[in-house]
């Protein structure tokens, strides 16, 4: 909503700069984007009229004027096409300073001398045009400073109102709050009903009552439209950002800023036999003023003659219907339409006017009549005519009603935190149009027909916290009972897990929850990603099945800055499309490209791999001990020899491996690039710890060279020996991996240090070398596994 | 044969002159071995008289022990210098770097909300989380906004299907926590949040921490105290000026929006306040009697507060960060300024 100041201060002017109004204004809740001048500086410029314009002698684009200043006559040579004898417009004299510090100076132009400069209006800054001078009205006071001719010291304040403010889109909405903010009075100017001078009407009726409660028309003859907008009335209109059109519409426009209801008018020659305010039929089409042509959709309230739809009600008008120069005859409209039935029907004709706006949030219910006989007194002003009676068709049992709503004094002070006091309380809520009745336990308050908003008790008190002011409630700190917040050991924060994979040189990574389907497609083709309706793009159009694709188009983003290591992870929901309801799973994920280390005098510089990751995923759920598992396992998007599925307890809890080169190809990713992707759940649901007593025995240590085929997976070694040793046996480690010279074809071999121990005695000899025994008996049945020779 | 003179005159020199342990070692075998030069002078002592026996053996003995004393002593000097030696063989350039396990860093996004989470915390507020996929109940309904209500436009919704959308704000969590449970309730609900709007100041994905108090007592100056306390501590600035206006949302009642001074120009107006000198950085407000009753809360035994902020914006605040897609490049050189 913009606003002139000089206009609002009409109806309610306060002693205080417009600084301070605009700061009261947003301290009340009306928001003040912006406030500018409506006009630059500039001085010197006053009305002025061209007595005579000759030919300027050397020069063929240019005149020689004598123009009227009003205390002096001047010469000012001027190359504007519509310099003519008798155009009043603004003249810069000798002195005058115009926006941009131009200083205007006594000049030859091709030997004549010019004392000023005549001025276009962007010259001024009042307006865009710049095709030649602004012509002002042939009564302006000759000689009179512009910008007070103008008005032109006014601002222009713009206000971001919150959808629930409808009553204050408008001047006399922003005034009343201004009004009572300040303790003023309002100026309401009187709106006395139009006397008829003709009989003349044009039938109403109303058959979807509940959408159209009320509809006023009137019918005005013999108005002649050639006649302009007043200047008052166009400068109003500009600085509000509408565009002056023609007198019809101007005057529909000047209400609707002025009072809030928007109004509509007819060329009452080209509607047939009468007005029927209807939900429209199926099919029909309506060319609107903005030319387009719509199908009307059902539900669509529409008004329509005995014929045709001619307007969507409370959006916009249609073109054959309307106002145009040839109009002489007039039927204007004036109607309430219900706030619930319009919202979002101007948005479903992907349509959004000022009416439109104004309905969806609600007008005035009772201001029909008052804007109608204020629209008829200007247009009769404006373009003379004559009007008929007010023809008026209501439902009243349609019509909102505002229910009393107890406020009681003591809630105030409950919600607040501070009392007001009693007449302040009246005075607020009476100077914003409530009828408000004493009660014992307070007020009875209703609200007026412009609110829609007021329904409960705290819909009073923020109407008083507003008026009082934010400022005047003082902070308080908190007072609480304290509840005790037990912690389960066995839930590790989230925040525990990133400080460790931070610790582990990784950096933490936000992607967007939505990705690009196709790339997405890589790693788990067979989900149909849930879509957006509305995405933002089609590379964020479904979202995630995975963290890993954006994950990896982070890595792809730094290889090609030139990163020559990268370590990202990155928590977050995955969405699994079911049945139902998606599933929405936390996911804790891996990605590793480039160096294993950072480039240093101490480091090889060797590329990061798949044990890399695998170490960090098994160092983060160390807790989990021998319940982790990894196998070897194929996934999409995923190097086939160069991935594992992640396990605990044997059931599925995630993946890893290397990215699939094809993959990596089609994302510009570079090589040795690795990622895993584990459910949050294994990473923050850790064992309660259950001590052990340490042994006081010593340990005795065995280590085996083996030899086994290449295929063989070290796991399957592994947990081979740890059943067959046997309980004592304390502790395995492969501590290496050998293939190649000495060794057969397809045959590799692993050195395996075994350690035993027992709580209660000294191990002898025997007793580790026949657990011994049985390990190699049992590597040897089952797996083929020999001792190196 | 030598004298025992000549003897300990050549010994005491070759001593002094011997360059390691080795040569040491050689001396000590020719002058005090078993066929060494004074071994030999004892050997010899059975020749002479029995008056001079004694005071001869005497005096071999005493050159024996100076001897012997002597070799100790050059040993120990020798092995001193050979391990200074070794030393200094050793020495490193203490300068060069260590040998380290590179760190990495959280998101600066992580790291707000993790500071708002401690500063909750220690009020007695838990931390909440929910689904992002919500239901239109708990992301509308649920908090006044029924359909078509011109509220929803200024929510540019991301829709996943009639009933379903990508939460606009984390505002679920709270109805879901109420439904749960009966006050008093203290909570913050952080999380990713989503709006259909793309551009250099908007984010289609961005994180809101928003909290929600409910109980018997609490009133609009225990909102506004609490608020200008957060915004103070999150800034660690006590002179901070924080100012709440009134706005409208449609689960609050009154609604406020909260500006802190400007914390570039401190209030003098910069390109960061748009010359106002004040920085909007959140939404709050008493919870509309209406959402306590349809989350089976007692509007009249109960009343709170909420409130909702946007954690980019205060991250990029307190960083001083200028652009908000560098929160969602993921680009190293971002993210390690925050180690």
């Amino acid at each position: 909503m913009i606003i002139s100041e000089q206009w609002l201060r009409t109806w309610v002017s306060p002693q205080v700069t417009t600084d301070a109004l605009s700061h009261k204004l947003t301290m009340i809740g009306l928001e003040v984007d912006s406030i500018a001048g409506a006009a630059d500086a500039f001085s010197g410029v006053v009305v002025a009229q061209i007595i005579a314009a000759e030919q300027h002698p050397n020069a063929d684009k240019l005149q020689v004027c004598t123009v009227n200043a009003g205390d002096e006559t001047v010469q000012i040579v001027c190359g504007a096409p519509n310099a003519r004898a008798g155009l009043v417009a603004p003249l810069a004299k000798v002195g005058a300073v115009l926006p941009g510090n131009l200083k205007i100076k006594k000049a030859k132009l091709r030997g004549v001398e010019s004392q000023g400069m005549l001025c276009a209006g962007a010259e001024l800054t009042i307006s865009e045009d710049n095709d030649g001078l602004m012509e002002l009205p042939a009564d302006a006071p000759i000689g009179a400073d512009i910008r007070e001719y103008l008005s032109l010291d006014d601002r222009v304040i713009e206000l971001g109102l919150t959808p629930n403010r409808a009553d204050c889109l408008s001047i006399r909405g922003v005034a009343r709050d201004v009004a009572v903010a300040f303790d003023e009075d309002l100026n309401e100017p009187a709106i006395p009903p139009v006397e008829s001078t003709i009989a003349d009407t044009f039938p109403v009726a109303i058959e979807a009552t509940a959408k159209c409660p009320r509809y006023l028309g009137r019918v005005i003859k013999n108005v002649d439209l050639s006649r302009t907008t007043p200047d008052y009335m166009r400068e109003r209109l500009e600085r509000a950002g509408l565009r002056s059109i023609d007198a019809a519409v101007d005057v529909t426009n000047y209400v609707l800023l002025e009072l809030g209801q928007p109004l509509h008018a007819f060329d009452l020659d080209r509607l047939a036999g009468g007005i029927v305010v209807r939900e429209c039929e199926p099919g029909e089409v309506l060319t609107l003023l903005d030319s387009t042509e719509q199908t009307l959709q059902p539900g669509t309230l529409v008004i329509a003659d005995q014929t045709k739809p001619l307007a969507l009600a409370g959006i916009m008008g249609g073109a054959d219907s309307g106002v145009s120069e040839t109009t002489t005859n007039l039927f204007l409209e004036s109607a309430f339409f219900t706030p619930e039935l319009m919202a979002g029907r101007a948005r479903s004709y992907g349509l959004h006017t000022d009416a439109s706006h104004r309905y969806e949030r609600g007008i005035d219910f009772q201001l029909q009549r008052d804007a109608m006989e204020r629209a008829t007194q200007l247009f009769i002003d404006a373009v003379g005519g004559e009007a008929g009676p007010v023809t008026e068709v209501v439902s009243d049992a349609d019509l909102p009603v505002n229910e009393a709503v107890l406020l009681r004094e003591t809630q105030i002070k409950k919600l607040l935190g501070i009392s007001v006091d009693r007449v302040e309380v009246e005075r607020i809520l009476e100077g914003l149009g409530f009828w408000v009745v004493g009660h014992e336990q307070g007020w009875l308050c209703t609200a007026p027909s412009w609110r829609f908003d007021m329904g409960l008790e705290v819909d009073l008190i923020e109407e008083l916290a507003r008026i009082i002011g934010f400022d005047a409630i003082p902070a308080q700190p908190i007072k609480a009972s304290l509840i005790p917040v037990g912690v389960p050991e066995t839930r590790r924060a989230l925040r525990m897990a990133k400080n460790d994979l931070v610790a582990r040189g990784y950096f933490e990574a936000v992607t967007f929850s939505f990705v690009a389907p196709e790339v997405q497609a890589h790693f788990d083709p067979e989900l149909s990603p849930i879509p957006l309706k509305n995405p933002i793009s089609a590379d964020l159009a479904v979202m995630r099945t995975s963290l890993i694709p954006s994950l990896l188009k982070a890595i792809a983003h730094n290889a090609s800055r030139q990163q020559s290591r990268v370590r990202l992870f990155e928590t977050g929901l995955k969405f699994i499309p079911g049945k139902g309801d998606a599933e929405q799973i936390p996911m804790l994920a891996l990605a590793v490209s480039g160096l294993r280390d950072t480039e240093g005098w101490s480091t090889e510089k060797a590329a990061a791999d798949f044990f890399d990751v695998k170490g960090t995923v098994e160092g983060l759920l160390a807790n989990l001990g021998d319940r982790l598992t990894f196998e070897a396992s194929v996934f999409p998007g995923l190097h086939d020899g160069q991935s594992a599925a992640i396990s605990v307890d044997g059931k599925p809890v995630g993946r890893i491996g290397a990215v699939h080169p094809s993959v990596r190809k089609a994302m510009g990713i570079p090589a040795n690039t690795v990622v895993a992707e584990v459910l949050q759940s294994v990473v923050t649901d850790v064992a309660m710890p259950a001590y052990d007593d340490i042994s006081k025995y010593p340990e005795t240590r065995r280590d085996l060279a083996l030899v086994a085929d290449k295929d063989i997976a070290s796991a399957e070694v592994l947990s081979t020996i740890r059943t067959a040793a046997g309980p004592l046996l304390t502790k395995l480690d492969l501590f290496d991996v050998y293939e190649g010279t000495g060794l057969a074809e397809g045959r590799k071999s692993l050195a395996i240090g075994l350690t035993f121990q027992d709580q209660s005695r000294t191990l002898d000899e025997s007793e580790v070398s026949s657990a011994i025994h049985q390990v190699l008996d049992s590597l040897r049945e089952k797996l083929g596994i020999e001792l190196r020779s | 044969m030598q004298s025992l003179e000549n003897i300990k005159a050549e010994a005491v020199v070759a001593i002094e002159a011997a360059s390691d342990i080795a040569a040491l070692e050689e001396l000590r075998v020719s002058y005090l071995g078993k066929k060494g030069a004074l071994t030999g002078l004892l050997k010899n002592l059975g020749q002479l008289s029995a008056e001079e026996r004694p005071k001869a053996g005497a005096e071999i003995n005493a050159v024996k022990q100076q001897l012997n004393e002597q070799l100790s002593a050059r040993k120990a000097s020798l092995q001193g210098a050979a391990l200074a030696a070794q030393l200094a063989e050793q020495a490193i350039d203490v300068t060069l770097p260590g040998r380290r396990a590179e760190t990495g860093s959280l998101h600066p996004i992580t790291r707000t909300i993790q500071r708002m989470e401690t500063f909750f915390s220690s009020m007695g507020f838990e931390v909440v989380e929910g689904p992002e996929i919500e239901d239109d109940y708990h992301n509308f309904e649920a908090l006044n906004i029924p359909a078509h209500h011109p509220a929803r436009a200024m929510h540019d919704t991301f829709y996943v299907d009639d009933t379903h959308v990508l939460r606009t704000h984390t505002s679920g969590v709270q109805v879901r926590t109420m439904e749960a449970q009966q006050p008093p309730i203290r909570v913050i609900c952080p999380g990713r949040v989503y709006r259909c709007d793309s551009d250099l100041t908007h984010s289609p994905m961005f994180h809101q921490v928003e909290g929600l108090l409910i109980d018997e007592t609490s009133n609009f100056g225990h909102l506004k105290g609490l608020l200008e306390d957060f915004l103070q501590a999150f800034f660690e600035r006590d002179d901070l000026s924080v100012r709440l206006r009134p706005s409208y949302f449609p689960f609050t009642e009154p609604s406020a929006e909260v500006d802190i001074q400007c914390v570039k120009c401190s209030g003098a107006g910069c390109r960061v306040c748009s010359h106002t000198g004040w920085i909007e950085v959140l939404g709050c407000g008493m919870v509309n009697p209406k959402v306590l009753e349809m989350s089976g809360i007692d509007p009249d035994i109960y009343r709170g507060f909420a409130f909702g902020m946007g954690v980019e914006r205060l991250s990029m605040l307190r960083y001083g960060i200028g652009d908000l897609r560098l929160n969602f490049d993921n680009d190293l050189r971002f993210l390690a300024q925050f180690m």
